[in-house]
């Protein structure tokens, strides 16, 4: 791909074009790995104040280095305060108190609906993925949902395998229609594209191209029939001070991650 | 009223074959001394309760002690899946385990409604979600007072409950702190609870009043392992072993090199060999 041509590369560009979607008075539950960074740079650019939380139960932190888990230590050191998990989910998830919830996907389609639980049958599975975790409440009690992943037909598929966390469903109406009042994905950022769903049919329509990507370039790369909305964009390239960011971002984190296995060696 | 014991003892004393039973720790306090000890012991037919099984129960799950597992993340934490995990549910090796599997949301709740002595959690979760297809223990209530229709589960109650906490005075109250995760819950669910700490103090006079702090009379048994929650960390005294989880993805994908593994680290090993493991871990003061 173009990336190295452009000075950066189709991740760094997803993940800046991700933090950008995040506003200073968002409270944000994060996902770990894409959000996390994502997330992480917002904080570190325009976004000074924002509240990210993980479910661990940290509230309001602000690591130096990305963590590994949802539950590294820096994650509470930093924090304006750590509560118990149950609290987590019943008062603060459940409560209401989340505006976005950043998750990422092994599996997604079209309508936002998400796997990370199985491939293949549930009961005979070909792959047995770690599960949802927090994402099925976090799915229908966050205001929205922003998604990010790399594409790939592997991962952007016609029908998931489960459903790991409910997006639009079968599209249109269906939240509502099973009580769920919350408005669920907004936003998908992938290493090539930004998808919004349409405001009917609620399927996810590509409405900017990262610099130098082609339509053709997004079909090849997903499992179903992309739509594109009539005004095509074309996402602002990452700044200097976006990119440094997170380059900084990404190596203290691997200075930090590698730090406990020389040490150990030694 | 609580006993402190050597791990061992502790261990012996407090879990039988076919017990339901929790090792909790949210990423933090990882009671793997505990694991490894009931490890050794070779307890077998057990229902590993845990939010999220990480290294302990594929190790346990791989050593064929697991009837069923009930969890809400089956993976290793920031680096993929369990492999030995997988294997078991894939492949049925070394034996099938039964699955019943929640989201964080609902194992939470349950435990919740277990320390609070009731039969069932309510909550608003589940909605859409495959998990209520193929799990016949998530059902649904009517709010009699709204008509709201919510999701119920069972409370957990463990036979007996494990964590690893930073320390204990000497009448054995308990100091969890940092990433608390349900500790406090899983401890006041269970029937019996045996915790590991990092150190015993004389009193925990200077504390601030609002801590989590357990009350000697909800523990069994309360035994001394400094390092006994590596590759986790204990907030204040070391740091996550981050390099020993990667590791572990390679040491599990492979069923004759986790036997090895297993018998040079956990079954060759005892409680005692935890300490030297933090030591590079432990931070400046």
């Amino acid at each position: 791909m173009s990336g190295n041509a452009l000075g950066f590369t189709p991740n760094e560009m997803m993940t800046i074009a991700a933090s950008r979607a995040l506003k200073n008075d968002d409270v944000c539950f994060v996902g770990i790995g894409a959000p996390s960074a994502a997330c992480n740079v917002a904080r570190l650019t325009h976004a000074p104040d924002i509240t990210l939380i993980y479910e661990s139960g940290t509230i309001g932190t602000a690591p130096q280095v990305l963590p590994l888990s949802i539950g590294d230590g820096e994650l509470s050191e930093t924090a304006v305060t750590t509560v118990a998990v149950p609290e987590m989910f019943r008062y603060w998830l459940q409560g209401g108190r989340i505006s976005i919830g950043f998750l990422g996907a092994a599996q997604l389609d079209k309508f936002g609906n998400i796997n990370t639980t199985v491939i293949g049958d549930y009961f005979h599975p070909k792959t047995r993925l770690p599960g949802g975790g927090g994402a099925p409440e976090i799915a229908t009690s966050s205001k929205e949902i922003y998604i990010t992943m790399a594409q790939s037909k592997r991962g952007m598929v016609e029908k998931i395998d489960f459903f790991t966390s409910f997006g639009h469903g079968e599209g249109g109406d269906h939240r509502k229609r099973l009580g769920i009042d919350t408005a669920g994905p907004t936003l998908l950022i992938t290493d090539l594209a930004i998808w919004k769903p349409d405001p009917v049919t609620k399927e996810f329509t590509v409405v900017s191209l990262h610099p130098g990507v082609t339509r053709q370039q997004v079909q090849d790369t997903c499992g179903w029939v992309v739509k594109f909305a009539e005004a095509l964009d074309e996402t602002p390239a990452p700044s200097e001070l976006e990119l440094n960011t997170l380059r900084d971002l990404q190596a203290r984190t691997k200075a930090a991650h590698e730090g406990t296995g020389k040490a150990k060696a030694a | 009223m609580v006993k402190f014991l050597p791990l061992k003892k502790a261990v012996a004393e407090n879990l039988n074959n076919g017990d339901s039973v929790a090792f909790e720790g949210f990423t933090h306090l990882i009671p793997t001394a505990a694991a490894h000890e009931a490890i050794r012991q070779g307890f077998r037919d057990l229902t590993l309760i845990r939010m999220t099984p990480d290294l302990i129960y594929d190790q346990m799950i791989g050593m064929g002690m697991a009837k069923k597992i009930i969890f809400s993340y089956v993976g290793n934490p920031g680096v993929g899946l369990l492999r030995r995990a997988r294997d078991s549910i894939e492949n049925g090796f070394p034996r099938s385990i039964e699955i019943e599997e929640h989201s964080h949301a609902g194992m939470a709740n349950a435990y919740e409604a277990g320390a609070a002595g009731l039969p069932c959690a309510v909550f608003r979760g589940y909605r859409g979600a495959g998990l209520a297809d193929v799990n016949p223990n998530i059902k649904s209530v009517t709010c009699p007072f709204t008509g709201e229709v919510l999701a119920a589960v069972p409370s957990i109650r463990p036979d007996v409950t494990f964590i690893h906490a930073q320390k204990a005075d000497r009448k054995g109250n308990v100091l969890v702190e940092g990433i608390i995760g349900i500790q406090k819950e899983a401890v006041l669910a269970a029937r019996r609870a045996v915790v590991t700490v990092e150190e015993v103090v004389d009193n925990f006079d200077d504390l601030h009043p609002n801590l989590t702090v357990l009350p000697r009379w909800t523990i069994t048994a309360i035994s001394v392992v400094p390092g006994g929650s590596h590759p986790s960390y204990a907030h204040g005294y070391y740091a996550r072993d981050n390099a020993a989880y990667l590791e572990w993805d390679e040491i599990a994908a492979d069923r004759g090199k986790f036997q090895a593994w297993m018998q040079a680290n956990v079954i060759g090993k005892s409680a005692g060999d935890f300490a030297a493991r933090v030591e590079h871990l432990r931070k400046a003061a």
